[in-house]
């Protein structure tokens, strides 16, 4: 007994590891929060998996073990306890009973004993008498079906059990240990999975689940296996029409639902289903869950926009999840599509600098991975977003995946496009331009200015033009770094100061210029703000590690569902236990098995003596209450008159 | 023999269910059924043949249910009058909730739950102050106070249900959805539950224990409403559109409320106890129940907890098979349920095959409503998992 206390004590303590320690995490991450050694200490422990980890299983096996026996043990006595009616009890023995009373009756044994046969039948006990020489014992009892609350419970967990090891890993974790299959680590297409990591369609049972864009087919699926997975083949083939997900009015989802078509050879044609959240399809025993979802590579097109004069701006279409060699470039890079969201419902500053949750429309995110293996992602977003009362286009950048997002904010003229942006990066490279402003800039600004040789105007003309190329290749910290190395200390606040007036003034006149060429004689207000932002994103530039500003200008979502697909014989023998257990605890808590004795002697004088027993194995202060009800219509009855 | 005959065939027939019955009793059974079969005719068009069927087996089940506890007829009645008082002034608009005096100040959802919330708190004070006080009366009106907590409680759920369709047609669910919601339940069913012990055992000074769980939810309730709005009401999430839902949620909490019980009346129990060995003719001394009652209740309501926690952990089990696609995957909220059943089957084991009562099971039971308060919010709190409803 006391160790069915100590297993559910344990079994319960060995539980909560697994709720404390999120289960089934990729390793690295493991590897990460708990360090090399607890790492290592852990996954030997297979505290990652709990639970079938092989001493987890164990003490699910005694805990299975322990209660058989004590079926075992017990039901022996059991059976006797309902099927005995005790008739031979002693008179001494009824007498220590707790619920007992003696009573003399001036009726005849026969009489009471007819008496006491009508009412043990009305109250449907079931009776049994004992004739001895000089004293008759009429045993009664009900309520045997309490023992069977004691069996069905019990029972009704070993059931519940095995049904579980039908649905369990175990057989695959034998056939591991025996060398037979091997989980894949690898991230390769499943075309490529190897036969010992691959399991045929006849495994008994399984759960897994596979993601499949809209039109494609799949016909497997992928079980996790600690930090790899196997490979399931399914008896059948499923494709997915399409994925739709609706939303209420308040924007959040209400439903996710996929439309198949069952691909079987026993179908004379396909079979179509909609399966949602809660609705699944059951085919052929296998369950097909819609379990999540996400992008099944879509379709982008893109427009690269150098930010140096010297490439080209070029168009490409790619898909999520492909990679693509960019070219026209000195250095190499690989662009690596990762996703594709159709909204992006973030928190953004409005007018008043309060956050409203807007969508900030679709989005993708790409990595960049140069030469040397290094890549940074960027999350580009496709149509101006407005902060402020201003629009930019917007990149996100990640350098690496612990850092924050930074974002480079690229304002977007009135037509929403990078377009006056580029023109005036292009201007502020294009060596003439620069020049020409530079040279009429400065000799505006010095008219009047009597010069006798023209050294200090072309000094300045030549410092405009490299400061104006050093700006836009480097920004201020190259400018900073260059007067840093070209003058003392006690100079450089001086000259920065002087510097940065000639900058201005040349990235000023070129943006008018820039405003010209687009038909704009005077700048406003508003070209002012925008000349700004272009300073804050040009000056940022330098870190931006793209030469391209990548612009999404069009897409083709192409969803992918993602599927569970189990097959678990198990999962009916589980609920047929169940109900055991469940009729099994109420019959034990509410059914009491209750004994009436009534013990009847003829004495000398003609009187008879009736001993009334009774005793209940639940509810003794009801059965009390009941037997004290009995023991006063017995007195009435028997009109007796104690001694 | 005639008097015997008669003296037995009283005996014999005399909890015979029929002849105990008054007229109010067949009022009753009356109601129940022109009350079902009204709403069948009205609706049953609406409602698929699951939805029919316990429509029509709800009308038995109400009359057993009141015939069995009497008490449960005028509170049924009084629930259903005010929860149709509550959607007729509605009539149809959620902006009334505001407008109409009625539901402002009675019997719309939110009025109904503060109404609940202060009685609750109210009758907590009454019971401790009868057991001080010493007065049956000041205790009577503490039960009092503590069926209108209930017919408010309920009221408001049933009306947060209609307005749930209010708010959009769409969002319609009833009112179980998330830890808000549950946590009403939760006083309400451990309300119910106390009163039937009360009852059954015609005693009322254990209520201040019990109703000072209830307090503390409250108090929980409230702050949860204010500091997160959670008493808005939102559509469900897809994984919670499931008719298990309606069924799996309030079978748990006939569980949760029951354990909660037997915890607070094993405090009475030790105080009890403790009382009796340091001063016997103090006043907890004599005016507490008996330790026989108070470990019976105990034991009960464990019982009657864990029939209830494994019907809902099994539906439980059903429910994950569809929505998650297996009965059983170890998540945070599974699991602990089982730890928590696990842990009540070992005091069973205790309570039956060894026979134990006193001291140590009543600190066990203390023991398992932490067990369960872990389960029940701790889980949602620390614990990441597939239930994914009602986060803090
Ligand atoms: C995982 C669940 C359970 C396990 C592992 C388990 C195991 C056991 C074991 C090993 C015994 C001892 C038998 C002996 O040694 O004589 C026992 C006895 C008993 N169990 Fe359970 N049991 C479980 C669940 C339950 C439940 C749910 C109930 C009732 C609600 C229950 C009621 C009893 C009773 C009444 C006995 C006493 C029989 C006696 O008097 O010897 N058990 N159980």
């Amino acid at each position: 007994m006391n160790l069915a206390i100590t297993l559910l004590v344990v079994l319960a303590i060995a539980s909560i590891i697994g709720t404390v320690l999120q289960q089934n995490q990729p390793y690295t991450s493991y590897e990460i929060k708990f360090g090399k050694f607890w790492f290592e200490t852990f996954r030997i422990l297979g505290l990652f998996d709990v639970y079938s980890a092989v001493w987890f299983l164990l003490i699910l096996a005694f805990l299975v073990i322990s209660t058989t026996t004590c079926v075992v043990r017990n039901t022996p006595g059991m059976l006797r306890e309902i099927t005995r009616f005790r008739e031979q009890a002693q008179r001494k023995s009824l007498l220590r009973i707790k619920n007992s009373q003696t009573l003399y009756s001036n009726e005849s044994v026969s009489d009471i004993r007819a008496l006491t046969a009508k009412l043990f039948k009305a109250e449907n006990f079931r009776f049994r008498e004992h004739e001895a020489e000089n004293h008759r014992v009429m045993a009664a009892m009900k309520g045997g079906a309490n023992k069977w609350g004691y069996w069905l419970t019990h029972l009704g967990i070993i059931v519940i059990c095995l049904g579980g090891l039908l649905d369990s890993r175990l057989p695959l974790m034998i056939a591991e240990w025996q060398g037979t299959i091997t989980p894949e680590t690898r991230n390769i297409p499943a075309s490529e999975v190897a036969d010992e990591s691959t399991l045929p369609t006849s495994n008994f049972s399984y759960r897994g689940s596979v993601d499949v864009p809209e039109g494609r087919r799949a016909n497997i699926i992928f079980l996790p296996v600690r930090d790899g997975y196997l490979v399931q083949r399914l008896p059948f083939e499923i494709e997915v029409k399409e994925f739709r997900v609706e939303h209420y009015s308040t924007g959040m989802p209400k439903s996710f639902e996929s439309d198949l078509v069952i691909h079987d050879k026993d179908l004379e044609q396909p079979l179509e289903h909609t399966i949602s959240v809660n609705h699944p399809l059951i085919y052929k025993g296998n369950a097909i869950y819609q379990a999540n979802f996400g992008d099944g590579g879509s379709e982008i097109q893109m427009t690269l926009h150098p930010f140096v004069n010297k490439y080209a701006t070029q168009t490409m279409t790619g898909n999520v999840f492909k990679q693509y060699d960019l070219t026209s470039n000195d250095r190499k890079f690989r662009l690596e599509l990762d996703d594709f969201r159709l909204f992006n419902i973030n928190p953004v500053k409005n007018e008043n600098g309060e956050d409203d949750q807007k969508n900030l429309g679709p989005s993708f995110i790409f990595r960049l991975r140069n030469a040397a293996g290094e890549a940074i992602e960027y999350t580009n977003y496709m149509v101006p977003v407005e902060l402020e009362g201003r629009r930019y286009l917007l990149s996100g950048v990640k350098t690496s995946p612990a850092d924050p997002q930074r974002f480079l904010h690229i304002p977007a003229d009135d037509k929403g496009t990078i377009g006056l942006f580029m023109q005036y990066l292009k201007n502020l490279q294009d060596d003439e331009l620069v020049r020409r402003i530079a040279t009429e800039t400065t000799q505006s600004s010095m008219q009047g200015v009597k010069l006798d040789d023209m050294t200090v105007q072309t000094q300045v003309i030549e410092s405009m033009i490299r400061l104006t190329e050093l700006f836009v290749t480097t920004g201020f910290d190259g400018i900073a770094e260059d007067i840093a190395n070209r003058f003392p200390e006690a100079q450089r606040d001086a000259v920065s100061e002087a510097f940065l007036k000639v900058l201005q003034a040349s990235l000023k006149a070129i943006y008018v210029e820039t405003l010209k060429q687009n038909g704009k004689a005077e700048p406003d207000e508003q070209d002012w703000l925008f000349y700004d932002d272009s300073m804050n994103a040009i000056a940022n530039l330098p870190f931006y590690g793209s030469p391209w500003y990548i612009q999404m200008t069009g897409f083709k979502q192409i969803e992918a569902s993602g599927l569970q697909i189990t097959r678990s014989p198990g999962k009916n023998v589980v609920y047929f236990g169940s109900v055991m257990l469940i009729i099994g605890v109420f019959l034990l808590f509410y059914v009491a098995h209750r004994r009436i004795w009534v013990y009847l002697r003829p004495l000398d004088d003609g009187q008879t003596e009736v001993i009334l027993a009774g005793s209940s194995n639940r509810n003794q202060d009801e059965f009390s209450k009941y037997f004290q009800r009995l023991q006063h219509a017995f007195g009435q009855a028997l009109s007796t008159r104690g001694k | 023999m005639s008097i015997q005959q008669s003296a037995l065939d009283e005996f014999i027939d005399s909890p015979g269910l029929l002849k105990k019955l008054g007229v109010f009793d067949w009022a009753w059974a009356a109601l129940a059924v022109i009350g079902a079969a009204f709403v069948f005719i009205q609706y049953s068009s609406y409602m698929d043949v699951y939805e029919q069927g316990i429509l029509l087996l709800s009308a038995p089940a109400l009359i057993a249910f009141g015939w069995y506890w009497k008490a449960m007829q005028p509170v049924t009645a009084a629930i259903t009058l005010l929860s149709l008082l509550g959607i007729w002034l509605y009539g149809g608009n959620y902006a009334n909730a505001e407008e109409v005096f009625g539901l402002r100040f009675l019997v719309s959802s939110q009025s109904a739950i503060m109404w609940m919330s202060a009685l609750f708190v109210l009758a907590t004070v009454f019971y401790f102050g009868g057991l001080i006080a010493n007065s049956a009366f000041v205790e009577k009106t503490a039960s009092s106070i503590t069926w209108t907590a209930i017919v408010m409680g309920f009221t408001g759920l049933m009306v947060r249900w209609y307005e749930s369709y209010l708010v959009d047609p769409e969002f319609g669910h009833i009112p179980v959805s998330n830890l808000y919601e549950v946590f009403i339940l939760f006083c309400l069913i451990t309300g119910l539950l106390y009163m039937y012990y009360e009852g059954r055992y015609k005693n009322r000074s254990m209520g201040g224990f019990v109703l000072l769980v209830i307090s503390a939810a409250v108090a929980f309730l409230l702050w949860y409403g204010y500091s997160r709005g959670a008493h808005e009401i939102r559509p469900l999430v897809p994984a919670l559109k499931s008719y298990w839902m309606k069924i799996h949620v309030p079978a748990n909490f006939v569980g949760y409320g029951a354990f909660a019980i037997s915890a607070m009346v094993s405090v009475a129990y030790l105080i009890k106890d403790r009382a009796i060995k340091h001063n016997p003719d103090g006043l907890l001394a004599r005016r507490l129940p008996s330790l026989d009652m108070l470990d019976d209740v105990s034991y009960k309501s464990i019982a009657l907890g864990f029939a209830f926690f494994t019907i809902a952990t099994i539906l439980g089990a059903m429910w994950a098979a569809e929505a998650w696609g297996g009965y059983w995957s170890w998540d945070p909220k599974e699991t602990w349920a089982l730890i928590v059943w696990l842990n009540y089957a070992a005091w069973l084991h205790f309570r039956f095959s060894k026979g134990w009562r006193g001291t140590q099971m009543a600190w066990w039971a203390i023991a398992g409503l932490f067990i369960t308060l872990f389960a029940f919010i701790g889980v949602n709190m620390f614990l990441s998992g597939l239930h994914s409803y009602g986060e803090l």
